[in-house]
């Protein structure tokens, strides 16, 4: 059973391999004549004014936190989801009411704005 | 002939790694031409739907246009910009193209024509394409530059609230097929209705929700504000130049192909073809075949191409909005609906 994830080991290691063979072939082929100004940060021909690392909306980590709890949602779904033929309507309603309650939290999310961009 | 056939059992027996290694070029190179032959595509379907000719100087017909943009590229001087992360630099486009193609390990093109039969394929394909939003922020975090910063956070954000959306309609085919392995869930499709007991129609919903929080996904326009190039110039890879940038784009190719193909699979029933078996009994293209799969995926591949030459860019809380507030909860109302019919074992699709 296990040697059939053998190909897929390999083939992420291709996967790899490939990307890597090509930005090597444009470091060998490639001409380099580095200076300061080209190597500087792009900001449409200014100096750059301040460091990059500056604050940023809080509202990108409240998605990054909704994304996590969703996504976990939908890993408990999948096994549910493959035997559902099996454990039938006891199974079904036991996902209703999980889906219900995570549902509640989608709702006060809404209602609270925190899916609101102006 | 016996000979080839031979080394190729002796091959499988003692050197599986070696086995394994050819069937993986015989992949992954036609799909590398497929990509390469895409991006002419693109500029010569959407220059054909502005009125222009596209691409036709370099080569019959502009032919060798891919090629010369590959020399080109491999040519070019790269840029490590002073400021920047340098290892994280260069490792981010690598997690872009990396994944797209590791992908299709484990994706049947024909029945028995598959490189990983495995039973965990479709939770496979989701967990490498969730790996490329971090080729995205990586790119965004290592350039250090402000452009490229606010590309890699729009983008990451946008990424994976399509992907719930996404998760969700995976997980209503899942409960239609009853099997994670992706060669089940198109045999799940067979019957005697052709092209209407694939799962497209009673997964309706899903289906759309699929394909475009795919053209989300991949950045793609209409919702390609990551790169924005009229207003943050071309996001997450603005510092990118020479091969790093063209590993980008190619991933972003590769990924195009692999989500049509995806969504063909899934939904249009793969290699399948949509007439019902008795009628075309005997006759030859119009039986079951790996030809319909690439004609469903050159579908989807030309819709991508049509989105991006007709509609104009979505602003980002539109964005936000269409992902979360219409296709979440849409998503969740229709795996119940789904789960009933299952339970119910609804004719011809579920019985």
């Amino acid at each position: 059973m296990l040697e059939n994830y053998l190909p897929v080991l390999v083939f992420v290691g291709v996967g790899i391999i490939v990307g890597i063979v090509m930005i090597a072939l444009g470091f060998v082929l490639g001409t380099r004549k580095p200076d300061s100004e080209k190597l500087s940060p792009y900001e449409c021909g200014f100096e750059a004014f301040e460091d990059t690392r500056m604050k940023f909306d809080v509202r990108y980590y409240l998605v990054a936190i909704l994304f996590i709890i969703f996504d976990l949602e939908i890993a408990f779904l999948f096994p549910w989801a493959v035997v559902l033929d099996e454990i039938g309507m006891v199974g079904f309603v036991a996902m209703t009411v999980f889906l219900g309650i995570l549902v509640v939290g989608f709702i006060y999310e809404w209602k609270k704005g925190a899916l609101e961009w102006e | 002939m016996d000979a080839l056939i031979g080394l190729w059992e002796w091959l499988g027996e003692n050197l599986i790694i070696v086995q394994i290694l050819i069937k993986i070029v015989v992949i992954v190179a036609p799909l590398m031409l497929c990509v390469a032959y895409f991006t002419y595509a693109e500029r010569k379907i959407i220059g054909y739907m502005q009125t222009r000719i596209g691409p036709n100087r370099v080569g019959p017909k502009g032919w060798l246009q891919p090629i010369a943009d590959a020399v080109k590229l491999m040519f070019k001087e790269i840029i490590l910009p002073t400021a920047a992360n340098k290892t994280l630099f260069l490792i981010a486009p690598l997690l872009t193209l990396g994944p797209a193609l590791a992908a299709w390990a484990v994706f049947p093109f024909q029945e028995g024509l598959v490189l990983a039969d495995v039973n965990a394929g479709l939770l496979y394909i989701m967990a490498l394409t969730s790996v490329g939003v971090y080729g995205v922020i990586i790119a965004g975090w290592a350039s250090n530059s402000k452009y490229a910063f606010l590309g890699a956070m729009r983008s990451a954000a946008q990424i994976v609230s399509y992907e719930i959306a996404m998760g969700f309609a995976l997980v209503g085919v899942l409960v239609a097929a009853g099997s994670l392995n992706l060669g089940d869930i198109v045999r799940a499709q067979q019957g005697e209705g052709g092209l209407f007991n694939w799962f497209w129609l009673p997964l309706l919903p899903l289906f759309l929700i699929y394909f475009i929080s795919g053209v989300a996904e991949t950045n793609r326009a209409p919702f390609d504000v990551a790169e924005g190039e009229s207003e943050i110039v071309a996001g997450f890879h603005v510092e990118y130049s020479g091969m790093p940038f063209a590993v980008f784009f190619l991933g972003e190719y590769a990924n195009m192909i692999l989500i049509s193909a995806l969504t063909a699979l899934m939904f249009l029933g793969g290699w399948l073809s949509p007439f019902p078996a008795s009628w075309v009994d005997g006759v030859p293209l119009l039986g079951d075949g790996m030809h319909w799969l690439f004609l469903k995926t050159l579908i989807f591949g030309f819709f991508f191409l049509w989105l991006r030459a007709t509609f104009p860019r979505y602003r980002y809380d539109q964005i936000m909005r269409l992902g979360w507030k219409v296709f979440i909860p849409i998503t969740i109302v229709w795996i119940l609906v789904i789960g009933l019919a299952v339970i119910y074992q609804m004719p011809w699709w579920f019985d």
